[in-house]
């Protein structure tokens, strides 16, 4: 837990101020400019707490707290963060709207907002303002913020999940992009193991690695968990044929995925184990950072996702989306931060000190220059406009994010690919738990 | 006839005399009174603080757990009574068979050998060895790490890539790629299995030892008199007089091995494919994870019975003497 002081904002500073962004006084008179103007004003007397995933990049943490001791010196309200492993984050919203009791804000995972979408404050003004101010809202944020006619939440940004390769094991392999149809991909990951230049996909109980490349393979196989009206229908042929496409793909990682949560492929990577993977920003942001890891930094590049048989892109990008319960005092001071967070002064100079981690929801933003700073973070910069929602053709609710926080797409893809089922055993599964959670 | 016992006597002497001196406005003894001064009543007012705690978080929350798996409630929301629909549910769900299976597996593996190397240790320890008290506060290590910390102490040593243990191997020409400690269900179920027996062996040690401590050696000074083996020595005087302290130790053992969660979330988050989870983990994800709260909580409920059982048996056995006492004292 950081309790904002004059210290850590001492602290925060100067990786911010390395953004070239509006810093110290000149920040401060913005952000009380701001407070001025903002059709929110916060309750006499407020002061929030928040609960957000923990960081990956330190120096988007550090740009993080500069905004909020901006906003808490604007206006007054002070604000307490605490930092929770991603995964952990959904559990404790769970039980605070559960009990009533608990930090005001969550920032969290894809569809947390509508686990209990009547317990989320109605963002919707908060929402039309940013949407008019800064070119509208991507479709994808869309599906996400609102439940029915109404925003639950404000989709801060996506975190994308791309392919990280190896470029000279790639080019050894025969290929000197990396493939954009699956099935080239399929020959890249056997001609690829066969130079022992092995890569991997988590499949294990990971959220974002996990279950990011396995929806992945069953879009772009033509399958989906559910219809546009929720009926479920896994039990397809082309489950099948993502299937044993997986289970093909499986046989040349590298041995241990099965055992993989969001971690190990990133360590892997960084270890010279692995060439091919799909991550966040993050591998590359860390082996810059490190000059041992310099020759990595170096020697790998990020690539879409390569598309099969429905042509065209099925990428399922991580949404951060920040919701505030009902049971809040201070509705008013949570709307004015959310409205704070992503108007251009702070969230320009946040998305560059995130370093290509985290991609915008709003399209003003696509000219920000970390897109273009390093041709090696362009792929990222396009997440929110290439991803499908949790649920896929379904709704992105409360149902969608129940499935994924079970794994059940997971689990699928993990009990054809070990051997633990057959097929029809493997979709039969899924497809009983699916029924129970779209009942 | 006539007798009054000597404490009702003294009452009510001073009764009257309490009546004649005060000259207190004449007055009812209510039940009340009699309540509050009765003596088979004080015991209950003394428990009652005792039973109160007991009620508030022990007796409510189970109660509240096995409500909520008649119900579909989910988080952030009451549900609606279902009636046994969540175990109907569970009971063909081919995973939660698996997480049952993996309960029994991963309890009765480890809670057997705990039990061996625990009782082994505990006789070596009860020797005379030099540097005995060190040697006794370093088995207890393993015990007084903090559960979390080792679990990801076991994590880094079973990584499919970074494992010391297949490096070493590696190394030394053993093997020739690395052992796929936690992505291959059997591998990963034995590595948790051992490393929940890491954890608990110094328990079963040390309360065994602090057993074996009680049996007077005067005992085995008349059997060594006697001519008795070192084996006849352990079967017929230590093993005896140990049972009841086994018994206990034994039911606490399986208690806490059949609820582990702490290992499993950290290891293995009930991986690979569902393979290590157990009960507990499963229950947890269900319930919190997935926000199924009613189901989970069937799961939970699931765990009693065996729960119970293991009580029972170590019960039944501590008022046995035949247990107590060896077998001919029946």
């Amino acid at each position: 837990m950081t309790l904002f002081t004059r210290r850590t904002l001492m602290q925060g500073g100067t990786a911010a101020a390395a953004a070239g962004a509006l810093t110290g006084p000149a920040l401060l008179d913005w952000a009380k400019a701001w407070a001025q103007a903002a059709p929110w004003k916060p309750e006499k007397g407020a002061k929030l707490s928040m609960l957000r995933w923990k960081y990956f990049v330190q120096s988007e943490d550090d740009a993080f707290v500069k905004l909020i001791d901006a906003f808490s010196k604007a206006t007054g309200v002070p604000v307490q963060i605490s930092r929770e492993s991603y995964e952990d984050v959904q559990p404790k919203a769970s039980v605070a709207a559960n009990t009533g009791t608990g930090p005001d804000l969550f920032w969290g995972l894809y569809s947390l907002p509508h686990l209990f979408p009547q317990k989320c404050v109605d963002m919707s003004d908060v929402a039309d303002y940013l949407g008019k101010k800064y070119g509208g809202w991507v479709d994808s944020a869309v599906k996400y913020g609102k439940s029915g006619n109404k925003w639950i939440c404000i989709p801060i940004c996506y975190s994308g999940n791309m392919i990280n390769y190896r470029i000279e094991a790639s080019t050894k392999a025969g290929f000197s992009k990396f493939p954009d149809k699956t099935d080239a991909f399929l020959e890249y990951a056997k001609a690829m193991k066969k130079n022992n230049t092995p890569g991997g996909f988590a499949l294990g109980h990971a959220s974002g690695d996990g279950n990011g490349w396995v929806h992945w393979c069953l879009w772009t196989h033509g399958g989906n968990t559910v219809d546009a009206k929720d009926k479920v229908i896994i039990n397809s042929p082309e489950t099948a044929k993502a299937l044993e496409y997986a289970k093909q793909l499986y046989a040349e990682m590298i041995p241990g995925v099965a055992a993989w949560n969001d971690a190990s492929n990133n360590k892997a990577f960084l270890a010279g184990e692995i060439n091919w993977t799909d991550n966040g920003i993050s591998i590359y942001v860390a082996a810059k950072k490190d000059a041992t890891k310099k020759q990595i930094a170096d020697d790998m590049d990020h690539s879409y996702w390569p598309v099969g048989p429905v042509g065209k892109p099925t990428e399922l990008h991580l949404m951060y989306p920040v919701l505030a319960m009902t049971y809040t005092k201070y509705p008013q001071a949570c709307k004015a931060l959310m409205a704070f967070m992503l108007e251009a002064d702070n969230f320009n100079p946040w998305i560059e000190a995130a370093q290509g981690y985290l991609t915008h929801c709003l399209n003003a933003y696509d000219k920000n220059p970390i897109w273009t700073a390093d041709p090696k973070n362009k792929v990222f910069g396009e997440a929110a406009k290439r991803t499908l929602t949790a649920g896929g053709l379904g709704s992105v609710g409360e149902k969608a994010a129940t499935a994924i926080a079970d794994f059940v797409v997971l689990d699928m893809f993990a009990n054809y690919c070990t051997g633990r089922e057959d097929v029809k055993g493997a979709i039969a599964i899924a497809d009983r738990q699916l029924k129970r959670i779209y009942r | 006839m006539g007798i009054l016992p000597r404490g009702r006597v003294s009452i009510v002497m001073a009764d009257i005399a309490l009546k004649s001196s005060v000259k207190a406005p004449a007055r009812e003894i209510t039940a009340w009174d009699r309540l509050k001064v009765d003596r088979n009543w004080l015991g209950f007012w003394f428990m009652l603080p005792a039973a109160a705690f007991l009620i508030l978080f022990l007796a409510y929350p189970l109660g509240l757990g096995i409500w909520l798996s008649f119900t579909d409630a989910r988080l952030g929301r009451p549900g609606e009574f279902v009636g046994l629909e969540n175990y109907d549910f569970l009971s063909d769900d081919p995973t939660f068979w698996l997480t049952v299976f993996n309960t029994i597996l991963y309890t009765s593996v480890a809670s057997t050998i705990k039990f061996a190397v625990g009782l082994y240790l505990a006789l070596l320890l009860n020797e005379r060895l030099p540097f005995k008290a060190i040697i006794r506060a370093v088995v207890l290590i393993p015990f007084i790490v903090p559960t979390v910390l080792s679990a990801i102490a076991f994590w880094w040593l079973f990584d499919p890539q970074f494992s010391i243990i297949s490096w070493s191997l590696l190394k030394l020409g053993l093997i020739t790629q690395s052992i796929n400690f936690l992505g291959d269900p059997w591998n990963a179920r034995w590595s948790v299995i051992f490393a929940n027996i890491w954890r608990g062996v110094p328990f079963v040690a040390i309360t065994l030892l602090a057993g074996l401590q009680t049996v007077s050696p005067s005992l085995y000074e008349a059997a060594v008199i006697d001519g008795a083996t070192p084996w006849q020595r352990f079967r017929h005087i230590t093993y005896p007089l140990l049972t009841p302290i086994i018994a206990v130790v034994m039911t606490f053992s399986v208690l806490f091995t059949f609820t582990d969660f702490q290992l499993i979330w950290v290891m293995t988050r009930g991986g690979p494919v569902n393979a290590t989870h157990l009960m507990a983990t499963f229950s947890y994800q269900r319930a919190i994870m997935s926000g199924y709260l009613g189901e989970g909580s069937a799961i939970a409920t699931a765990m009693i019975p065996f729960l119970l059982a293991a009580i029972l048996v170590s019960w039944f056995g501590l008022q046995r003497r035949k247990w107590q006492q060896g077998e001919e004292n029946d």
